[in-house]
């Protein structure tokens, strides 16, 4: 079957246009606040850890290096940055996961990140409220602790119910076989998907703090009501996930175990390993400043602005028409 | 037998869930932006037509169902099936059973084309094409003068299929009629 390709982009003009207005807002906004914008590169050395984020492989040659990963996202780099004594820092950036597409993910999307030294978890959601109401006129985001969050629509404590009491709860969604090996986090992400997510943000923003610390991902850790706590949020707008930052690890022997702990789940699951970024954490060694950094999605905060609901109606060319 | 991973569902794939072909419907794929991605999705069972809602986790795979449609011309009944030749210049015949038939019994006329879906090589459906021209069997008598006023009567096609024709319709006349609907569409104009 041959079909003839289509070479019109899928977003309308007026939202494209809209895309360059997002994008003047976001330096504007960053510029008035003396953040200093960088450029990290695209193409890395080295991929991630993490065990449900697949990079995209490049069949790199040049000078004395091959192979190469697009990046999943440009932290590893701008915390280099900061261990270099940049202070405070913004990107807009091209990101890439393999195996991303539906009504909100394509492979290729827009991503800000930015990274404010001296500022806590709390400080962060604060300026993170600041760019997303005044840029969608929204109401400033509620906090609900993700413990609450889990007890409220999952009717579930996500710290205190045990391993068969959470796959109980996730046979409406799978079958027996299939929860054997998703694990106590597979659940728990299964229950964020489908029955807490819809319900976010449906009135007004909604941040969620406090992860299991399982969740950490390069979020510090403390205890909290007696359970060890990720210091690492999320913002939801309608339902849409919009952001992710934590209160930056910059204990690098703790950032290490992390990634081998990751590497450990991946090799339980098939998956291969990944190579450890030793330049990241050689600037570990070096020092991270004390900061907080968040990943916001640029093309879902569009969406948001232009109340639609597919992502290829904010993308000029989507991964088909690419 | 091939089978297609989560990152392969689209919209009409074919596949094997619980033993039973099924369609794909809608893929939606699910992921919190650090966590474990899911494909919610629709499937119509082309055993039931019952629609199903699944979710996998993705990598998962279904193994694919040979589900094919092909053209087929209707030739006869014997009473206990409906025979189908491929128009593809094979001749090849394709006997139906009545629950292969199912609705599209009452639009079935020799000759005319049908869209034959194969289920390991078995007719598993049959569905008609959009519109279908038939001829009136049995209708009142026509009523002049009334052509531009509303109301309607029921007519007999020659399937045995019974539509809801305008007033003036007399039998003998071949009308066009919406298999989707069973709505009559327009007069065909005898050549």
């Amino acid at each position: 079957m041959t079909r003839e390709p289509v070479w019109q982009p899928s977003a309308s003009q007026a939202a494209l246009k809209s895309r360059a207005q997002q994008l003047a807002f976001v330096r504007g906004f960053f510029a008035q606040r003396g953040v200093l914008e960088v450029e990290t590169p695209v193409l890395g050395r080295c991929g991630v850890t993490d065990v449900n984020l697949d990079g995209i492989h490049a069949q790199v040659t040049a000078g004395s290096r091959t192979g190469g990963w697009l990046q999943t996202s440009p932290e590893y780099h701008m915390k280099r940055l900061l261990a270099a004594g940049f202070g405070s820092i913004y990107q807009v950036s091209r990101v890439f996961r393999n195996g991303e597409r539906g009504r909100r993910h394509n492979p290729e999307f827009s991503m800000l990140e930015w990274y404010r030294t001296g500022f806590d978890d709390v400080a962060l959601m604060d300026e993170v409220s600041d760019l997303v109401c005044g840029w969608l006129g929204c109401q400033r985001p509620v906090v609900i602790q993700y413990r609450d969050a889990l007890a409220r629509w999952a009717g579930i404590d996500p710290f205190a119910a045990t391993d068969r009491e959470l796959m109980r709860r996730c046979e409406q969604w799978l079958e027996p076989e299939q929860l054997s090996d998703l694990g106590r986090d597979g659940c728990l992400d299964l229950l964020m998907s489908f029955a807490v997510e819809p319900h976010l943000g449906r009135d007004k923003p909604v941040f969620i703090t406090g992860y299991p610390a399982s969740q950490a991902s390069l979020a510090r850790v403390s205890l909290s009501q007696g359970y060890e706590t990720a210091h690492r949020f999320e913002l939801y707008i309608d339902g849409l996930e919009l952001c992710n930052g934590y209160w930056e690890l910059t204990d690098p022997e703790e950032q290490k175990l992390r990634f081998e702990a990751d590497n450990q789940q991946r090799r339980r699951s098939g998956k291969p390993e990944m190579a450890l970024d030793d330049a990241f954490l050689a600037a570990l060694e070096r020092g991270l400043p004390e900061c907080s950094g968040v990943a916001l999605g640029l093309d879902r905060l569009l969406m948001l602005k232009l109340g639609v609901r597919d992502i290829s109606e904010v993308l000029a060319f989507p991964f088909e028409r690419a | 037998m091939a089978s297609y991973s989560t990152n392969e569902f689209r919209g009409g794939l074919k596949v094997l869930l619980d033993g039973d072909p099924c369609i794909i419907l809608e893929n939606e794929f699910v992921k919190p932006g650090k966590g474990q991605a899911f494909n919610r999705v629709k499937l119509r069972n082309l055993m039931t037509n019952r629609v199903w809602e699944r979710t996998f986790k993705s990598g998962e795979s279904l193994e694919a169902a040979d589900v094919i449609d092909q053209d087929m011309e209707y030739l006869y009944t014997d009473g206990e099936f409906w025979h189908f030749m491929l128009t593809d210049g094979s001749f090849e015949q394709y006997p139906a059973d009545a629950k292969a038939v199912g609705d599209a019994l009452k639009w079935l006329k020799e000759q005319d084309v049908y869209t034959v879906t194969l289920y390991n090589g078995s007719p598993l459906s049959v569905t008609p094409p959009n519109f279908v021209e038939l001829e009136v069997v049995d209708t009142d008598p026509g009523m002049k003068g009334d052509t531009a006023q509303g109301g309607s009567k029921p007519a007999t096609l020659s399937t045995g299929a019974v539509v809801n024709v305008p007033l003036f319709i007399t039998i003998g006349e071949v009308l066009k009629v919406d298999t989707r609907s069973g709505e009559y569409v327009s007069r065909v104009k005898s050549s």
